[in-house]
């Protein structure tokens, strides 16, 4: 089975032309349940966004002038990238404090990453109003530089960038381009901390841009500390999808990784749950000083504030008890259980943020149509569909092709040989 | 060593550029230019409900002639279609109505906002929008207290609706806004904002029974160029409650960070970097 990924990977021979061509096909079986699922689905995507370019944002969705940003922006684009947050602070891990036991997994998290910012980005021209103007504030004549989504849109930017960047040695492993890789790779760390310094950023900005909405989002969600809640709930919203991916990928691609890797996973769980945990209870801490400086007791006893009791001790407590009960216990099962309930309870944070909490005293309140619903689902199973493409073709989940690890012992024995 | 030098010259770059960039934070007047901002004041004592104004506003901005009053059902906000409406409200001292459009805030939220500077506040006073650079994220219906701006959803070439106290069609040609001119009870004024105040200020003080005593926009959301005034407290004619402080100053304090962050955070992670580079080392020769 590897074999051939092996020749793929090793091309030297190969015209590159005929190599690409040969791995555009796709790969594998035809009928999986994903595949019966996603493409009825995207095929409809598809034709809901052309009718969008044709009749407006109104033909398909619920938006109104009282609520300008629904589902694409609270879901897709600010929700998608506190997922996507994994990259930033595995990378951390991984190149800034060195911590040898993740790297296995970077790859694949960083490829998440930049997937997801291509496709959120992606989804915000969707909403996009006047999309061809969206080079204004790139190319220069009209930078609106006090504006957060000024900052936000740069970012997301250059973060991609830096991504690709971080993710590039893959790419160039699987066309077997050596020298390439190597420069490449020498580029990591400055991508890496390039990438981390943008993603505190952006990760806050994207709570930031809520800061001038003051009277439109109720008051236990809205405070001058958004940024700060956004930051610091991507880590553990980034981890937890570390861990839930990993171990939907370790099941479905199992045939890839070798067994060394197989056997890391489970410290890898670990660990990145005693993360979860400690991130976790600091966003605990953190609401619990902005509600008691609020004295936003007086509104625990509406149907708001119950809501907000349940996303707080429901999604936020629970969660860091389970992870914290279970690394202590080493029990992967529950750790992948908080993760989960990790990931429900940061959908429920963003959204009690940008949809259901903003203009809560709305006399009609906004509910996504249908249409929205199916153009989210289109953008999340396109990227699912490039990854698992991806993930098929280049070194990500599986090893990196013989010939690296033998220059790489060429350059350490090069380095031994300086220090001795 | 290299990769040293790499990383610094890249902070170094980044902090040149957000320091270029973080200079001009708000979109308040240049400093400098002794120009006083225009704005109208509108009475909700004299108004007599006639909506003339908002035929007019239809006329001049090429937008929907107005229902007639027959067809009104209830309050009304400013659409797509109307940039201003007139509504009819029921108060402790009777039947007063009032006039709804943009505020043009001193410091509007909605330039702050707009991240291509198509809500522009002009040297004037006047806040406008220029489609030729607008992207349509709708960011600045988010952020505007009043929700002042308008989004026409069901076309493919929106555009976004709000009163621009018709600035370039009128104003600066020297002609008064549309409301303004065509106002047969004298319920608009316009002028300078110093003296449409200190005109407000004569009117509470000479009419004390008339009016209540408080000018709406001279200090919400930090000062609009639209000023209102009103027989009863502004609630009653559904004026939101906004906060005195000005929008675009709620964000200065995170974009005020953005420069420190991106000198500081790179530094200490190149720090972090080095003194945990010996660890790694050794646990690759273990690995491997």
């Amino acid at each position: 089975m590897n074999n051939r990924a092996y020749i793929a990977a090793d091309n030297d021979g190969q015209p590159i032309l005929k190599f690409l061509l040969r791995e555009l096909k796709p790969k594998g079986k035809a009928l999986t349940p994903f595949n019966i699922i996603s493409v009825p689905i995207i095929l409809l995507g598809v034709v809901l966004i052309v009718y969008r370019f044709i009749y407006g944002i109104g033909s398909i969705t619920n938006l109104s002038q009282d609520m300008p940003w629904g589902l694409w922006i609270g879901f897709d684009v600010v929700t998608g990238v506190a997922f996507a947050g994994g990259a930033y602070v595995l990378t951390f891990m991984v190149y800034i404090l060195n911590m040898k036991k993740y790297h296995s997994i970077v790859r694949v998290t960083v490829l998440n990453g930049f997937l997801a910012y291509l496709f959120y980005a992606g989804a915000l021209l969707l909403d996009l109003g006047r999309p061809w103007n969206v080079i204004n504030p790139i190319i220069g004549n009209n930078f609106g530089v006090s504006s957060v989504l000024f900052l936000v849109a740069w970012h997301f930017l250059l973060y991609m960038v830096a991504q690709l960047i971080e993710f590039s040695p893959a790419i160039a492993e699987w066309l077997g381009a050596r020298r390439a890789r190597k420069i490449l790779s020498g580029m990591t760390l400055a991508a890496v901390i390039f990438g981390i310094t943008l993603s505190m950023l952006h990760q806050s900005g994207l709570g930031a841009l809520y800061l001038m909405a003051k009277e439109k989002i109720h008051p236990l969600w809205y405070s001058e500390f958004i940024p700060i809640m956004f930051f610091v709930s991507s880590i553990f919203a980034g981890l937890s999808m570390v861990i839930f991916e990993g171990s939907v990928s370790h099941r479905i691609f199992a045939d890839q990784i070798s067994d060394k890797h197989q056997k890391a996973q489970a410290g890898i769980i670990h660990g990145l749950a005693k993360v979860c945990t400690g991130a976790l209870f600091a966003y605990f801490f953190l609401q619990v000083l902005v509600f008691l400086h609020g004295k936003n007791w007086v509104y625990i006893n509406t149907p708001m504030g119950y809501w907000f009791l349940v996303e707080m001790l429901g999604f936020v407590l629970v969660p860091m008890l389970l992870f914290f009960y279970s690394y202590r216990k080493g029990n992967i099962f529950l750790i992948r259980l908080a993760s989960i309930v990790t990931m429900v309870g940061v959908v429920l944070n963003r959204l009690n943020v940008t949809v259901i909490g903003f203009r809560w005293d709305a006399a009609v309140h906004y509910v996504p149509s249908w249409m929205e619903i199916v153009v989210t689902l289109t953008v999340l199973f396109t990227e699912i569909w490039i990854f698992r493409w991806v993930i098929n073709r280049m070194p990500v989940l599986r090893e990196s092709p013989k010939w690296v690890n033998e220059t790489k012992t060429n350059q350490v024995s090069v380095v031994d040989h300086r220090r001795a | 060593m290299d990769l040293n030098r790499r990383s610094f010259f890249k902070v170094m770059g980044a902090t040149g550029l957000t320091l270029a960039v973080g200079k001009d934070l708000k979109a308040s007047p240049k400093a400098g230019k002794e120009k006083e901002f225009y704005g109208v004041l509108y009475d909700s004592v004299r108004c007599k409900g006639c909506r003339g104004c908002e035929y007019d506003c239809a006329d001049a901005n090429g937008l929907p002639e107005p229902l007639p009053n027959k067809e009104i059902k209830g309050l009304r906000k400013p659409d797509e279609f109307h940039r201003t409406v007139v509504n009819e409200y029921k108060t402790s001292k009777g039947i007063v109505y009032a006039k709804m459009q943009c505020m043009h805030c001193n410091e509007p939220a909605c330039a702050a906002a707009c991240l291509t500077q198509a809500m522009t506040k002009t040297q004037d006073g006047p806040v406008i929008w220029r489609g030729d650079k607008c992207m349509g994220c709708r960011y600045c219906m988010v952020s505007c207290p009043y929700d002042t701006p308008k989004f026409e959803f069901h076309s493919a070439n929106p555009k976004i609706q709000k009163c621009t106290m018709c600035y370039e069609t009128r104003v600066q040609k020297g002609e008064l806004p549309a409301c303004v001119e065509n106002c047969p009870n004298e319920a608009l004024m316009f002028g300078t904002r110093r003296e449409l105040i200190t005109e407000a200020r004569k009117r509470i003080v000479e009419n004390p029974d008339l009016y209540y005593d408080h000018i709406n926009g001279e200090h919400e959301a930090g000062g609009t160029c639209w000023l209102q005034l009103s027989p009863v407290p502004f609630h009653e004619l559904g004026v939101k409650t906004v906060s005195n402080e000005s929008y675009p100053s709620m964000t200065k304090g995170f974009l005020y960070s953005v420069p420190s962050v991106f000198v500081l955070v790179p530094a200490l992670l190149l720090g972090i970097q080095q003194s945990t580079k010996g660890n790694s080392l050794k646990e690759d020769n273990e690995d491997e």
